[in-house]
């Protein structure tokens, strides 16, 4: 096997990951706001927050296996 | 009436926005040629990522079989062996394989894959190792004006003549005419949403010039990007790593005495612990921080740019099992959805990067209430000592 496979898997891997975590932020996030309709502005902002942050992490990873 | 009008307005708006779409088609279909292919298209996707010494608009091969370009020539300066060297870049002939030598004050150059080197003394061709590595030319140092240097100077000279009259519109009257009026609401969110609530009420305005010059260069680029002229510019490391350094440089420099002693010394916790908590301190304010701003941005325009000249290529790629007008507007239609993600792309990075940005200089500057500090953590200590 050449060692590109390898990486796409663990590029996969990431995507996976990253998607499970976005997911979860998202899913949580519309919970709240769901929840408590006045407070959608603030939980939002921590959304973004978050997603990003995440977004760095899994970038990162795909960055250095590239 | 009024619904006419507004319908028509509406219309030119979706027109304008098909525009970028069909006129990128139009670049990337002048490269495709006869020639073309899967790997033609790849080539110049990578060759679109990375930064160029000439302004080239598109390209093509006429029915002679000569390569025709059209574009504008940049003006090359190198710091070489001997001093300062300066040539534009039509001298390099659109080469871009070491094929074409400049000779200039007794000194050869060639371009290699984006990157100009200097040959040897006496040496009249490049020659290359095993694996495409010059064996005979070194690189130089190289400041000339490339096709991403034009777009900051571009968009740092329209940002200048916007704010300044943005600026002097104020001093005549209280709101803004013509194009202030939609720079005014985002320079009001920025310092509201972004640099109020993040830095702090006693702090914000100090670096909120710092945070509305960002966001404006990485959102204004980011558009310029996506516009035929193809720029690539927030999608360069060089670029996004500038950035990440000046946040960095700002967090550093205005951080107070409880920012340095929760990095160095972390108050509250054991005292075995605490060399520990400064080692991964440092670490994540002087490395991952910075890294995580440059490497976002980096990837999400690269990744962006890539999808979508990847989308405007299917029109070659599967040109013969779709026939040509089904291939066509598959692209048309994919590319189009794609690039109305994009400009929100285009914002949202703008927006998370100030964002982070602010936070981080909200952490440096934050001021603790000390005594709450300590009662917080003896009480905290007691408890655990209850439960021991």
């Amino acid at each position: 096997m050449e060692p590109v496979t390898y990486n796409l898997i663990g590029a996969g891997l990431i995507v996976i990951g990253a998607g499970i975590g976005l997911g979860q932020i998202g899913g949580k996030a519309m919970e709240g706001i769901a929840r408590q309709p006045e407070a959608a502005g603030k939980i939002q902002t921590a959304m973004i927050i978050v997603a990003a942050l995440l977004e760095g992490l899994a970038f990162g990873a795909l960055f250095l296996g590239k | 009436m009024k619904i006419v009008k507004q319908s028509f307005k509406f219309l030119v708006l979706a027109v304008l926005m098909f525009l970028p779409t069909s006129i990128l088609a139009i670049n990337a279909g002048g490269d495709g040629g006869q020639i073309s292919g899967k790997q033609e298209v790849e080539e110049y996707i990578v060759h679109h990522l990375k930064d160029s010494h000439d302004f080239n608009l598109f390209s093509y091969t006429d029915d002679a079989g000569e390569r025709q370009h059209f574009g504008v020539a940049l003006p090359v300066i190198l710091w070489s062996s001997e001093g300062l060297v300066t040539f534009m870049s039509s001298e390099f002939h659109h080469d871009d394989n070491g094929q074409v030598i400049v000779e200039k004050d007794g000194l050869k150059f060639t371009k290699i894959h984006s990157k100009i080197y200097e040959l040897e003394k006496g040496a009249t061709a490049v020659e290359f190792d095993a694996d495409h590595h010059a064996t005979n030319a070194s690189k130089v140092l190289d400041f000339s004006i490339t096709k991403s240097v034009v777009g900051i100077l571009l968009i740092g000279l329209l940002m200048l003549f916007w704010f300044s009259r943005l600026a002097k519109q104020y001093k005549k009257k209280q709101i803004p005419t013509g194009f202030g009026r939609i720079l005014e609401p985002l320079v009001l969110y920025v310092r509201d949403e972004i640099a109020r609530p993040n830095i702090g009420e006693k702090h914000y305005r100090k670096f909120t010039g710092y945070l509305l010059t960002v966001f404006f260069f990485i959102w204004i680029l980011n558009l310029a990007g996506l516009t035929p002229l193809g720029f690539n510019v927030t999608g360069q490391l060089a670029v996004t790593a500038c950035l990440a350094i000046f946040t960095l440089i700002i967090y550093t420099i205005s951080g107070n005495k409880d920012y340095w002693m929760h990095i160095l010394w972390m108050p509250g916790v054991p005292i075995f612990v605490k060399p520990i908590l400064a080692v991964i301190e440092l670490v994540g304010a002087f490395i991952i921080k910075p890294f995580s701003l440059l490497v976002r941005l980096f990837a999400n325009i690269s990744a962006g740019h890539i999808v979508l000249m990847s989308l405007i290529a299917i029109m070659f790629t599967l040109k013969e099992s779709l026939g040509v007008v089904g291939a066509t507007s598959l692209s048309f239609v994919l590319s189009f959805f794609l690039l109305l993600i994009e400009l929100l792309v285009a914002f949202l990075q703008a927006y998370i990067f100030t964002m982070l940005s602010a936070l981080f200089i909200g952490m440096a500057v934050a001021e603790h209430d000390h005594e709450h500090d300590h009662e917080v953590s003896s009480d905290v200590e007691d408890v655990r000592g209850d439960f021991i």
